[in-house]
């Protein structure tokens, strides 16, 4: 039984990822996320494992698609423009089925934006993001712990269906600080028989994303199709908290579903029935649990660090059985309990519910 | 009878490294031979078992399909990059990147010279042919001044398509770079140098010393709008003036290969 230990969240996301097995790490330098560099750059070479500073994201995605080919289990990690620029490699990588994980501690946007914590990438990861059909497994941890178990979830699930798979965080998660249980020290596992290693004592493997036979990239297609139909079906991950007798519910991740708690805790204390759905997989979006929740709540409050980028799987989910408040933040600013509770109390005395857009 | 028996000897076969395939290049191209020689050197040096290779995006994006050894193909001049993780978690394989001027030397330039630079033990065959062949025959960085392609339909103008890169004499430059050379292709003689390059390139890597990179002068008689010959002699009294064969950089070392 291990005991809990003070960690800054990019920290623990690094150890996390070496307690899992990470036999390689590239990277390249991007506040808020950096610390998962510099902590890399330092355990990674002790332990006789690949650190590497790219010289760019384009290229720390392809350093990590070389890795994933030689079937270690790798890692990437940056923020939001160094993850638009991982687009490419992340298509690659799915189309070409090696498991890989990207962690991704958002900032604010577009452009070069700031170096706040924002969410406002949540389309992009859950819905492509890069070239083709192809979509990729995201998890959303909301606290510190959280975070490290993800980051080994991560891995598992990268491995378990030869896909890349994503962790988002924010400016938040990866600059605070919190108590962590660490998980032990993994055994790295050996290379998979499809992994370039050589072919000695085998036919040669090749790892290829092309295929100019449209037919045969159909069947590839489908095959990323069924693999996709696997993990929605069991993969959805959420969490709930005083839903029970929830008359109001609130819809966030992450960080905003963090602030959205002390928000609801605050409500309940003035007798209002709020309680919180978090999906903790935001793609697979956990769509049947939520409509499930919209048949029994009188209203929804969607709450994002973005200009309502998730609003759109919850509306999807709810099929306008019930009405939805979106409250939002833009550009890295983080919304109050205050904030959020003002929303709250407003649907809670029968202001209409709307679909507005916090001009932030 | 008997005696002739005796003397029955293979004198020439399919390398290992090659599969039994036919390619896809048009006749007459040099991507054809170049593949015959890397293949060649591989069986010499007996690293077929451990050598992975990795394709790039242009006319030899199938290369996996013709040697038999385990190969990756990349995206658009991000080989290097590829290569560099691969090598970097199993160092004691082989691994080599084969790729074409547009791919190395205009997309890929970041990842090259980083890679080269960082000194990766890595082989890179690029494949220098003036053009982009895969796509029809644009301007590649190396099509010559005044050079007629898709997109210079009025001949490369330097004032505002810029010069023709010289990648073995920029990489060069490089700390990282170990061995770096140009070749060409056009008669048995320069085949057999080329050859001769190919190996030290690989024993460079297996010595551990650093980067080697082989440039190959070479041809796209199709895109040029040329028989095979006439693209041979082009490349004679057009290119090689302008990138002149030659070993650009021999860290100490090689030599003792
Ligand atoms: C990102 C991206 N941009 C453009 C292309 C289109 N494309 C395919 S091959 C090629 C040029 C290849 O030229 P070169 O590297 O010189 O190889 P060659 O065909 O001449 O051997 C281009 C631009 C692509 N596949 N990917
Ligand atoms: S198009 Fe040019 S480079 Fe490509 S195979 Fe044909 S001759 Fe060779
Ligand atoms: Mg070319």
């Amino acid at each position: 039984m291990s005991s809990k230990i003070l960690m800054k969240g990019n920290e623990a996301i690094a150890e996390s990822a070496i307690r899992a097995g990470c036999q390689a790490y590239f990277g390249y330098p991007i506040t808020p996320q950096t610390e998962v560099l510099e902590y890399m750059a330092r355990r990674m070479p002790q332990l006789g494992r690949v650190f590497l500073q790219a010289e760019s994201e384009l290229a720390a995605i392809n350093m990590l698609y070389g890795a994933a080919c030689a079937g270690v289990r790798a890692m990437t990690s940056t923020s939001s423009p160094g993850f638009s620029l991982m687009q490419e490699g992340i298509s690659y990588i799915a189309c070409s089925m090696v498991p890989a994980v990207v962690v991704n501690v958002m900032r604010g946007g577009p452009g070069l934006g700031n170096i706040q914590p924002s969410q406002a990438d949540y389309s992009q990861m859950t819905k492509g993001g890069g070239h083709g059909d192809y979509k990729v497994l995201t998890l959303a941890p909301s606290t510190i712990q959280e975070l490290v178990d993800h980051v080994g979830l991560a891995f598992d699930l990268a491995d378990e269906y030869r896909q890349v798979v994503f962790v988002i965080a924010d400016g938040m998660l990866g600059q605070m600080m919190e108590p962590v249980e660490l998980p032990e020290m993994r055994e790295l596992r050996p290379p998979p028989a499809w992994a370039l290693t050589g072919a000695k004592g085998r036919p040669k493997n090749i790892i290829t994303s092309l295929y100019l036979n449209a037919p045969e990239l159909e069947r590839v297609n489908q095959e990323l199709q069924a693999v996709y139909r696997r993990i929605e079906a069991n993969e959805v991950r959420y969490d709930t908290y005083l839903l029970e007798d929830a008359e109001i519910a609130v819809v966030a991740y992450g960080t905003a579903a963090r602030i959205a708690r002390t928000a609801i805790r605050r409500a309940r204390e003035a007798g209002i029935r709020v309680g919180l759905f978090r999906p903790i997989t935001v793609y697979p979006f956990p769509y049947e649990a939520l409509a499930e929740v919209a048949g029994r709540v009188q209203e929804m409050l969607v709450v994002e660090m973005s200009a309502g980028q998730m609003l759109e799987d919850v509306r999807m989910a709810t099929c306008c059985r019930v009405p939805i408040r979106f409250f939002g933040k833009m550009g890295g600013v983080v919304p109050l309990p205050e904030d959020i509770l003002v929303e709250i109390e407003a649907l809670a005395q029968g202001k209409p519910a709307l679909v507005a857009q916090e001009g932030a | 009878m008997v005696e002739a028996e005796k003397q029955e000897r293979i004198v020439f076969s399919r390398p290992k490294a090659l599969t039994d395939t036919t390619t896809h290049y048009c006749p007459g191209c040099i991507h054809g031979i170049v593949h015959r020689l890397i293949a060649e050197a591989i069986d010499e040096l007996g690293i077929q078992d451990r050598t992975i290779g990795i394709a790039p995006v242009g006319c030899s994006v199938l290369a996996y399909h013709y040697f038999d050894v385990d190969f990756a193909e990349a995206a658009h001049g991000r080989a290097p990059a590829m290569a560099t993780g691969l090598k970097r978690v199993q160092p004691d394989k082989i691994v080599f990147t084969y790729q074409g001027d547009g791919d190395l030397a205009a997309i890929g330039t970041n990842e090259i010279i980083h890679a080269v630079n960082r000194g990766e033990n890595i082989t890179t065959f690029f494949i220098n042919n003036a053009i982009y062949g895969m796509t029809g025959g644009q301007m590649a960085p190396t099509t010559l001044p005044g050079q007629v392609t898709t997109s210079t339909p009025f001949g490369r103008d330097v004032r505002a398509a810029g010069y023709p890169l010289r990648v073995c004499e920029l990489m060069a430059t490089l700390a990282g770079a170990a061995y770096v050379v140009r070749r060409t292709a056009i008669n048995p003689r320069e085949i057999r140098r080329l050859k001769k390059a190919i190996i030290t390139a690989f024993k460079v890597q297996m010595a551990g010393l650093g980067y080697s990179l082989v440039e190959v002068v070479s041809n796209c008689p199709t895109n040029w709008g040329m028989t095979p010959i006439e693209s041979l002699e082009w490349i004679e009294k057009n290119m090689l003036p302008y990138y002149p064969l030659g070993d650009f950089k021999v860290a100490e070392g090689v030599e003792n290969l």
